[in-house]
């Protein structure tokens, strides 16, 4: 009886490993072309949302004033007028100007940011802080140096400035992520200031109580201290 | 028992003050002899207790001024930074640069410390913190671009930093250069100066950028770069190298009067 029992419990499981081994294939090849199926769909929203804004046909069309490399000094930055059909959305008219500044001068050499970095997205804070959410080529295909990184964070920058007045600073992520620098120099873990006149300290304590220029850190010093020895002798 | 306990601890309280009295007199007899030879100037003088780290002896002139320079040979380690054409590396040429410098900054007076002296890469906050842990001294980060008019020299300070760094007298680490900001600006035009004079096409003053390795240090800090590592030839870079070391002792000399460290001004406690 017991000798039965045990053959018949062999049996089932031979039967139970045949089963795995015609069903596991199968089932691998199903879960292959289903991550085949989804992948495209998924590049292709991540495409439909990266793509330009289509320009709204109502918008008035304005002189939009682009920050690329200057013709005479490559390490500069000059104004060019370009005209675009603006939206009066900050955030909509911020991604036209960015993927404008991306696509590039006429003259290649002039541009200030790598030809494969795309605006993934783009948000405007409240408090009028921009964040600029850049693929990772913008950190990897931008040459290593101060000077190029600079002149790239620069272009951003000022173009906001010229162009979407709502924005006083500006934050940038690579890939939605906050890294340390861009290529190897320039700070990314800071806010940039865009608009030296409007920029306020901000209201939301999210990130840097940042001063506007005038107000820096330098001027406070001096008064500091002097508070501090006036301070010194009532005690 | 008690008493014969009692008496073995008294005989051995004797012992140890007997052998230490003993060690004191040897000490005491063999230590000037040994040590008049080394440094004969101590003669009286307690024996000179020497750290297992090297360390920065301040010089007896101008205690409270600036003394020691603090070096930074960019990048490094897996990190080659800016690369040109001919396998021409940033990491490796401002190594060089850095002991060019040094040679120049040692000739006018100047101790110089270095944030590497081969090929490993600390990170940024371990290249702030041997400027930080230094009292009188400046940091200079070396750099070589990859663009920019071959040839020229850019001086680089941060612009203004929020002021949150010293509220309360305590200094955040995050931004450190917050109080220099002003005196690395000043340390920075003096530089460019020098340099301007030399290399044809450099601008006249120090630019302004957020470059990361300057905001964690505290102390007047600047980022020197040479254009660039896209030259024909290594040797168009290496002839520069004396002159940039040259121009940054000059500028630091000139600085040196102005120098005045904002714990004196009382910002920090």
């Amino acid at each position: 009886m017991n000798g039965r029992w045990r053959t018949w419990l062999l049996a089932s499981l031979c039967v139970v490993v045949v089963i795995a081994a015609i069903y596991f294939p199968k089932l691998k090849r199903k879960v292959k072309t289903s991550a085949e199926i989804t992948q495209p769909s998924e590049e292709q929203a991540r495409r439909e949302l990266t793509t330009a804004t289509p320009p709204n046909p109502a918008d008035p069309r304005l002189k939009a004033k682009m920050f690329w490399a200057s013709d005479e000094d490559e390490s500069a930055l000059s104004p060019i007028a370009v005209d675009l059909a603006l939206s009066p959305d900050p955030v909509l008219r911020a991604k036209q100007v960015l993927n404008t500044l991306l696509a590039g001068p006429v003259n290649s050499d002039l541009r200030t940011l790598p030809p494969d970095a795309a605006l993934l997205a783009f948000y405007v804070l409240p408090d009028g802080t921009g964040i600029a959410d850049f693929s990772e080529a913008f950190a990897t295909s931008t040459p290593s140096g101060i000077q190029s990184e600079e002149l790239a964070v620069d272009s951003i920058a000022r173009t906001l400035e010229a162009n979407v007045s709502q924005i006083k600073r500006l934050k940038i992520l690579i890939h939605g992520q906050e890294v340390e620098t861009l290529a190897g120099h320039l700070d990314l873990t800071q806010l940039f200031i865009v608009n030296t006149k409007a920029a306020q300290p901000p209201t939301l304590s999210y990130g840097l109580p940042l001063k506007p220029a005038s107000a820096s850190a330098a001027s406070v010093a001096p008064n500091s201290s002097k508070t501090a020895k006036s301070k010194e002798p009532k005690r | 028992m008690r008493f014969l306990n009692g008496s073995f601890y008294f005989d051995r309280r004797i012992l140890g003050a007997a052998l230490a009295f003993i060690a004191v007199v040897c000490g005491s007899l063999a230590s000037p002899q040994a040590q008049q030879p080394a440094t004969p100037t101590a003669q009286s003088a307690a024996p000179i207790h020497t750290p297992p780290y090297p360390t920065v002896a301040p010089p007896p002139a101008q205690r409270t001024g600036l003394n020691i320079v603090v070096l930074d040979p960019s990048h490094g380690g897996t990190d080659p930074g800016a690369r040109g054409a001919q396998g021409i590396r940033e990491s490796d040429l401002v190594l060089d640069l850095t002991f060019q410098v040094r040679r120049a900054l040692e000739a006018q007076g100047f101790q110089v410390l270095q944030t590497r002296n081969g090929n490993e890469n600390p990170s940024f906050d371990d290249r702030s913190t041997l400027a930080n842990a230094q009292r009188g001294a400046v940091f200079v980060t070396l750099h070589i671009s990859s663009t920019g008019l071959p040839g020229t020299v850019r001086v680089y300070a941060l612009p203004d930093m929020p002021s949150r760094a010293s509220a309360g007298g305590i200094l955040s680490w995050d931004f450190a250069q917050a109080s220099y900001v002003t005196l690395s600006r000043k340390f920075g035009d003096a530089v460019q100066g020098q340099l301007a004079q030399r290399f044809k096409g450099s601008p006249n003053n120090v630019q302004t950028a957020s470059v990361r390795q300057l905001r964690t240090t505290a102390a007047p800090a600047i980022a020197v770069e040479i254009s660039s590592v896209s030259v024909q030839d290594r040797s168009d870079l290496d002839k520069m190298m004396p002159g940039v070391g040259d121009s940054i002792a000059r500028g630091l000399a000139a600085f040196r009067p102005s120098y005045v460290l904002p714990t004196e001004a009382g910002v920090q406690p």
